[in-house]
């Protein structure tokens, strides 16, 4: 298994690579002139060559990018210009919020959808088969902004049920001892109840809107891996041996519709994380996906790359992940680089 | 891992999803802490708490102006609608208890008992220092200074331990009051230093993450894009002790959110809201709402001198007889600014900026005047705008391109995003566009220095050149270093009636800042830097 694992990583190399130079040279090509962006208002012509001087962007390309993987080697991404904050830090900090969010959202997807697809494919065109139609692609089909400020206005604004919209916690409360940067996790090791239940108040608008946008590709996926067990042999022996239907849905057939399932969730995941922006500026959530839009619309080089260069590393590890899982699953599948 | 144990412990990650939240526990504490605390919400925050920084951004000021002292500030007196405004004209002391102007100096005496944050005094050494690091570390601060004539270390003198003098230049009127702009803010100098490095002398990495200075608030935390949170100095010399002992600031990226923050009252104050939110919640009548005009701010579509057509005045003439004012302000900006044209045709020019044009909608007198021009049918153009201000401008650009239509101008409407703005106005390229300007120092030569003179700064978007204009200009400059009060005014009489005359911008409006706050919120003051001051503000 390890060696499967250095393999996979060694394999991963040459893409991070070329993630790196494209990242590089597209940041470079974007429209817009980052030192006449941050030189202020009331700008002169000199003093945008000082800053531009002062940022480096008067040196030669090839220069800035022997500095930039160099920086990079020493574990440096830079300086953010919006925020004026290390990149490295930045998505430290970022990404337990964005991941926190992803996760839970997840989790609520995957509690709804996996039934409803199992339900669907068991009783295809019966009222529940159309219900899990229609509830996925009208989710799926309402843009996550929309969906998000429905729901602000509704649960918020309207009823008064849900806390003000205003990020991971209420303002007068402190975030727990960082340990994963989870807050539910870290207030819960902190013993921290009410700030538990004020991070857990913030999350559920915003995680809701994420699992009403991934009910559908893992709804239906369930549905459609589930009809195609439940027609094959193995089920049919199964039930003609007079099992009983609980134990060959969730025993036999079940199990062996995981796969595609898991494979859905990974993307999924990975998508949700990198493209969940629009949430995360409806709920002022302190997020990387906002974190890069931000960047990218101010020509703010280095958080883009950084950003860029993470979520590359994690699709590396996610999809590592998702192969081990498979063999544990399906140890049919084995497992060659 | 086992297949069997994954699977059992994803049903139990299952379970832990459905974990009930623990029985609320709200402590008094909290809702005591909730009374004492201003909570502001807006857009954008600060990328620098140090407006001496590289490109720090315009919020960081806000967090500058609250956090630093300078040597003197501005009064206030009743402004539009009875908003207290800062005075112009009149200054009060803020670091310095009593300032002496003397012929070609000027000297200040600094409080005695004044203390920077951590407790060490101010003295004329942090003054000296700050003054020299706000001419020395280049881009927008040094820039500024240089506005007031203020460019050599050597015109900041130490006299004694409590005494400064700032020797002029040459005589000139603004140097005083760019003495109370955010820039030359006062810095602990020693604190800083211990923090500096032989690549960064002025200690700039270290400012940029807290806030060194003596000013009535602190920052005690900051996530950058998220939130600021200032605690009161109570050892504060520079005025009376403010009311308001937290400011937490909040990033709200959505504007119906921050709306609903406000309606619902968690939020106490929000100043960037589109016009339309505003109306609403003046007409709901919930809130306080304030708006005043910019002050030296005006809205104007611009055209290209150089390049043709827009090179003929009469062309010019006719797209500002076209151009669709009272629409504008109806649709746009649902009256919330104060408008810059129609003055009746026998008003005498006056001795201000800005003030209105002459010009009105008159769709037979442009057709006729483009064909004076020799383009009796009209040609095509492209019309720019900043998609950073899309919520004003876009609306705007395409009233001003239906109106232009009627004339036979065809125009193109070129979105150009934020960051882009500044490189595409610079090149000075654009034939015709949409922008605002506004001068933190409110005198109309101030004005007409960066906008209309041959040095052509990068304001001066029009490429606008002409001889007459720069004798005024600088006529008035002369005139009110001296104080020759009639000269200054027939000069300024001139310039104002030569830029409505040769139009290289057709004024539009002066555009209103809007402020939303609670009912038990008082004391919003204008100031000419547009943001909020804490200083004075009072949550009943």
């Amino acid at each position: 298994m390890l060696t499967m694992i250095g393999k996979r990583l060694m394999f991963a190399i040459p893409s991070l690579i070329g993630v790196v130079i494209v990242t590089f040279l597209l940041t470079r090509a974007l429209p817009g002139d980052p030192a006449a962006y941050f030189a202020g208002p009331a700008a002169s012509k000199e003093a945008i060559e000082q800053i531009r001087k002062k940022l480096g962007f008067d040196k030669p390309l090839i220069e800035q990018f022997f500095r930039y993987t160099n920086d990079l080697a020493h574990g440096d991404f830079g300086t953010s210009l919006t925020t004026g904050q290390p990149v490295a830090t930045e998505i430290r900090n970022r990404l337990p919020a964005s991941a926190e969010l992803t996760l839970l959202g997840l989790i609520v997807s995957i509690s709804i959808a996996i039934p409803l697809g199992v339900l669907a494919a068991t009783r295809p065109g019966s009222w529940i088969d159309h219900l899990c139609r229609v509830t996925t692609t009208a989710g799926v089909s309402l843009p996550v902004f929309f969906t998000g400020l429905v729901l602000v206005y509704l649960f918020y604004f309207r009823l008064g049920w849900s806390p003000a919209p205003l990020g991971r916690l209420d303002v007068f409360y402190s975030a727990p001892p960082t340990v994963t940067g989870l807050y539910l996790i870290d207030a819960l090791i902190a013993r921290e109840f009410e700030t538990f239940r004020s991070a857990l108040s913030q999350l559920i608008l915003p995680a809701a809107t994420l699992a009403i946008f991934s009910l559908a590709p893992i709804a239906r996926m369930t549905r459609a891996s589930m009809l195609a067990v439940l027609a094959s042999d193995f089920v049919r022996t199964a039930r003609a041996s007079g099992l009983s239907p609980s134990t060959v849905i969730v025993t036999y057939a079940f199990r062996n519709a995981m796969l595609p399932v898991i494979t859905t969730l990974s993307m999924v995941f990975s998508f949700l994380l990198g493209a969940n922006v629009l949430v995360e500026k409806v709920f002022a959530w302190p997020g990387i996906g906002s974190y890069a839009v931000e960047a990218l619309i101010s020509s703010d080089f280095a958080p883009v790359q950084g950003f860029v260069l993470t979520m590359a590393v994690m699709y590396v590890l996610l999809n590592l992940i998702i192969d081990i899982l498979y063999g544990v699953i399906d140890p049919r599948v084995r497992l060659e680089g | 891992m086992k297949r069997r144990d994954f699977l059992k412990s994803v049903s139990g990650l299952a379970a832990a999803g459905a974990l009930t939240p623990a029985p609320a526990i709200w402590s008094s504490a909290k809702a005591q802490a909730r009374s004492e605390t201003l909570l502001i919400v807006s857009e954008s925050g600060p990328n620098n708490l140090d407006i001496h920084g590289v490109g720090t951004n315009v919020p960081g000021y806000e967090v500058s102006w609250n956090c630093y002292d300078r040597l003197i500030s501005h009064e206030m007196k009743s402004g539009p609608g009875g908003v207290p405004y800062y005075d112009r004209d009149k200054f009060k002391p803020e670091l310095a208890e009593d300032m002496n102007v003397g012929d070609m100096s000027v000297t200040f005496k600094l409080k005695k008992n004044a203390k920077f944050h951590d407790g060490a005094p101010v003295t004329a050494k942090d003054v000296k220092w700050s003054l020299d690091r706000a001419v020395s570390v280049g881009g927008f601060p040094t820039f500024q200074m240089g506005a007031g004539s203020l460019t050599k270390t050597e015109q900041f003198v130490v006299v004694d331990d409590n005494t400064v003098r700032i020797d002029f230049a040459k005589k000139d009127r603004l140097t005083l009051p760019d003495l109370a702009v955010i820039v030359p803010c006062v810095v602990n100098s020693e604190l800083v230093k211990k923090n500096a490095s032989e690549k960064d002398p002025w200690g700039l990495e270290y400012t940029k993450q807290q806030t060194a200075g003596s000013g009535a608030y602190k920052v005690t935390k900051w996530t950058a894009g998220t939130e600021v949170v200032m605690e009161r100095n109570d050892e504060w010399t520079g005025g009376p002790l403010p009311k308001v002992k937290r400011v937490i600031w909040r990033m709200v990226p959505q504007a119906g959110n921050r709306r609903a923050l406000l309606e619902r009252g968690d939020a106490d104050i929000s100043y960037d809201l589109p016009n339309k939110d505003f109306v609403e919640l003046k007409d709901s009548g919930k809130l306080n709402i304030v708006s005043v005009p910019y002050s030296n701010g005006v809205q104007y579509i611009g055209m290209n001198v150089k390049i043709a057509p827009f090179d003929n005045p009469k062309v010019r003439e006719a797209v500002a007889c076209a151009i669709p004012y009272q629409k504008i302000m109806d649709a746009v900006l649902f009256g919330l600014a104060k408008p810059m044209f129609g003055a009746p045709a026998d008003k005498a020019t006056e001795v201000a900026w800005p003030q209105p044009t002459k010009y009105v909608t008159d769709i037979t007198k442009a057709k006729a005047l483009l064909a004076e021009a020799g383009h009796p049918n009209g040609f095509e153009t492209t019309l720019s705008f900043d998609l950073g201000f899309a919520g004003v401008n876009e609306p705007l650009c395409v009233l001003v391109q239906e109106s232009l239509a009627q004339i036979g101008i065809k125009t193109t409407i070129n979105k150009i995003p934020g960051a882009n703005w500044r490189t595409e106005l610079n090149k000075k390229v654009l034939p015709l566009y949409t922008n605002v300007f506004s001068g933190w120092l409110d005198y109309p030569e101030y004005f007409f220095i960066w906008c209309y003179d041959g040095k052509n700064s990068i304001f001066n978007t029009m490429s606008y050149q002409s001889k007459a204009m720069d004798e005024l200009i600088s006529g008035a400059v002369d005139a009110a270093a001296v104080g020759n009060t009639a000269k200054y005014e027939t000069d300024v009489k001139g310039f104002v009636d030569l830029a409505f005359k040769d139009i290289p911008r057709i004024p539009l409006y002066q555009p209103y800042v809007n402020v939303a706050m609670q009912k038990n919120v008082s004391g919003y003051q204008y100031w000419f830097h547009r943001r909020l001051d804490y200083r004075a503000l009072v949550k009943a």
